[in-house]
């Protein structure tokens, strides 16, 4: 294991990498974009229309800009995890598309940052298309403000892509992806505020939440669709960005225990 | 063109490569040949440094592996043991990426691809989906895919295993051309008729050790001798018993069949007309015999 320690080596030669998923995303780009965002949409504006109309101002905003605001860092999360998850998984193990490509002049650390990047870039297309859905409503507060949201969905798909990375160092077939998602996606969603405020939670489950990643998204991007600058951005960039190279150092190693042994 | 001296490689208290050392000279054909487990795939990853050796040195293209592998692999075109090609892309876009993993430019790849896919014989396949190709033809292109960035020596790992008679002379046709174009070849195999037609020289590895070295013909020449005759059938055991150690240099009974080693075959086929029932095929001795001398006669899983 102590080999597979080292630190990662970050180039650019990671560009080759991140252009092949390109390229064989734009084969399938209008079905996949699709697909990647109906259903976000489809929850955002069902839930926050039909459920809205019952409700009060929701921390201190319409329901339906509230659960906006949460749906851009959710759909962001979904998008980074789906793509380090099921599609590396198969480019990695079924494909075996990433031992063709270290018999290249390419290391692993190459590939996994064209992997991670990748995920960046399918989170900013996610969450720009939540946010387009955002400025056609007019559910904001000041627009400049929410140009910040596209450097902050940026932050919430390598955060996690990096995390999603080590479970598909670990994982030894497709199923096992059901337990991150039970485990851990699930249950973030419904205690990091995307559905209601965090407040309402008990005090104790307050307090894991806010060590939480997708606390960390949330803090950042709701303010920003109100038009108001978010409190503690140090702390909440920073969170974002540990829990990113963290689960990027971490999936590198146990990556490398993996394949090239 | 690749010299190797000591190599040792470990897992926990395993050694599987113990100790090899190989020289291979430019323009050379090189085979590695040995049963299932013998090393011969972890030497080949040692050799491309995707694992690191617990001792021993490497120098591949003059330059020392695994310290400047990246260099190294610049030089190198591998065609694995197990087709990866890009599922996702057609023929030619899985030449055109995997240039780039060399850092070809797009223009440089597009201008080689035309005839890399004639060596391959996949002209008229280039928009083709990877799905749609046979085994065979997926194999040329992992071999022209190999050769994208013109390297001077390729690495192949078992290229024709799975492939049916016609596939494999198809490849077989397309490595002589590259061993004339010059270029120098490591592969492995476990087929003997492919190292006996193919290689310059070969080593055999078992346990993971070079247990033999040296150019086909003159391993089988002093190791084995010139003749076998296999002997089975009804009433074999009496006539082992009788005839066996008189008429053979050297015998091995292996089920229901004795291999008789000879340098007079003719004594031994006199010896079996005493006995009707018993059936023979008399051929000159090959790798294979060598092959099972040196690493046995039993299963390897």
């Amino acid at each position: 294991m102590i080999r597979h320690l080292r630190l990662p080596q970050l180039s650019w030669r990671f560009i080759p990498v991140w252009q092949r998923n390109y390229l064989v995303w734009k084969k399938l780009a209008i079905p996949s974009i699709l697909g990647n965002l109906a259903d976000p949409m489809l929850y955002m504006l069902g839930l926050g229309y039909g459920l809205g109309s019952l409700l009060p101002d929701v921390g201190g905003m319409p329901y339906l800009t509230f659960l906006a605001a949460g749906t851009v860092a959710y759909s962001t999360m979904n998008a980074a995890t789906f793509e380090v998850l099921y599609s590396s998984f198969s480019r990695m193990h079924v494909q075996r598309t990433w031992d063709a490509i270290l018999n290249a002049p390419m290391t692993l650390d190459d590939v996994m940052l064209g992997e991670l990047t990748w995920a960046v870039a399918k989170s900013l297309l996610s969450g720009v298309a939540i946010l387009a859905v955002i400025w056609g409503l007019g559910l904001y507060g000041n627009f400049w403000m929410t140009l910040w949201i596209i450097p902050v969905v940026a932050l919430v798909g390598f955060c996690f892509g990096g995390l999603g990375l080590v479970m598909n160092a670990v994982s030894p077939s497709y199923d096992f992806f059901l337990y991150y998602f039970t485990l851990v996606i699930t249950p973030m969603v419904l205690l990091c505020g995307v559905f209601f405020p965090v407040s309402q939670l008990p005090l104790p489950v307050q307090a894991v939440s806010a060590w939480l990643p997708l606390t960390h998204a949330i803090d950042l991007a709701r303010p920003l669709v109100v038009g108001s600058v978010p409190d503690n951005i140090a702390l909440h960039v920073a969170g974002l960005l540990i829990y990113g190279s963290a689960g990027y150092v971490i999936a590198l190693a146990l990556t490398r225990k993996r394949l090239l042994k | 063109m690749l010299k190797v001296h000591g190599l040792i490689k470990k897992y926990g208290d395993t050694e599987v490569v113990r100790g090899i050392d190989l020289h291979v000279r430019r323009g050379e054909c090189f085979g590695l040949l040995g049963p299932n487990g013998a090393g011969k795939t972890t030497t080949l990853r040692l050799l491309l440094g995707l694992i690191e050796p617990d001792a021993g040195t490497i120098e591949l293209a003059g330059i020392a592996v695994p310290q400047h592998a990246r260099e190294a692999r610049m030089k190198v075109g591998v065609v694995p043991q197990m087709d990866n090609l890009d599922p996702d892309f057609s023929v030619r876009e899985n030449l055109l990426a995997y240039g780039r993993y060399f850092g070809m430019d797009k223009a440089a790849v597009a201008a080689r691809v035309p005839a890399l896919l004639e060596f391959a014989g996949l002209a008229s396949k280039a928009d083709a989906q990877i799905a749609q190709l046979s085994g065979g033809m997926k194999r040329r292109l992992t071999l022209a895919r190999a050769l994208v960035h013109d390297p001077d020596i390729l690495f192949l790992d078992e290229p024709t295993t799975g492939l049916d008679p016609q596939a494999r002379h198809l490849i077989w046709q397309g490595l002589r051309r590259l061993i004339n174009a010059g270029k120098t070849i490591v592969l492995t195999t476990h087929f003997m008729d492919e190292a006996e037609r193919l290689v310059d020289r070969l080593a055999i590895l078992d346990h993971g050790r070079v247990m033999t070295e040296g150019a086909p013909r003159a391993l089988i020449e002093s190791h084995i001798e010139p003749a076998v005759v296999e002997v089975y059938g009804e009433g074999l055991e009496d006539w082992t018993r009788l005839h066996a150690s008189q008429v053979c240099q050297r015998f091995e009974s292996v089920g229901e069949t004795l291999f008789c080693y000879t340098d007079d075959a003719d004594r031994v086929i006199d010896a079996l007309k005493q006995a009707p029932a018993l059936r023979y095929v008399h051929r000159p001795s090959s790798l294979e015999d060598v092959f099972l001398k040196l690493t046995g006669r039993d299963l390897r899983d």
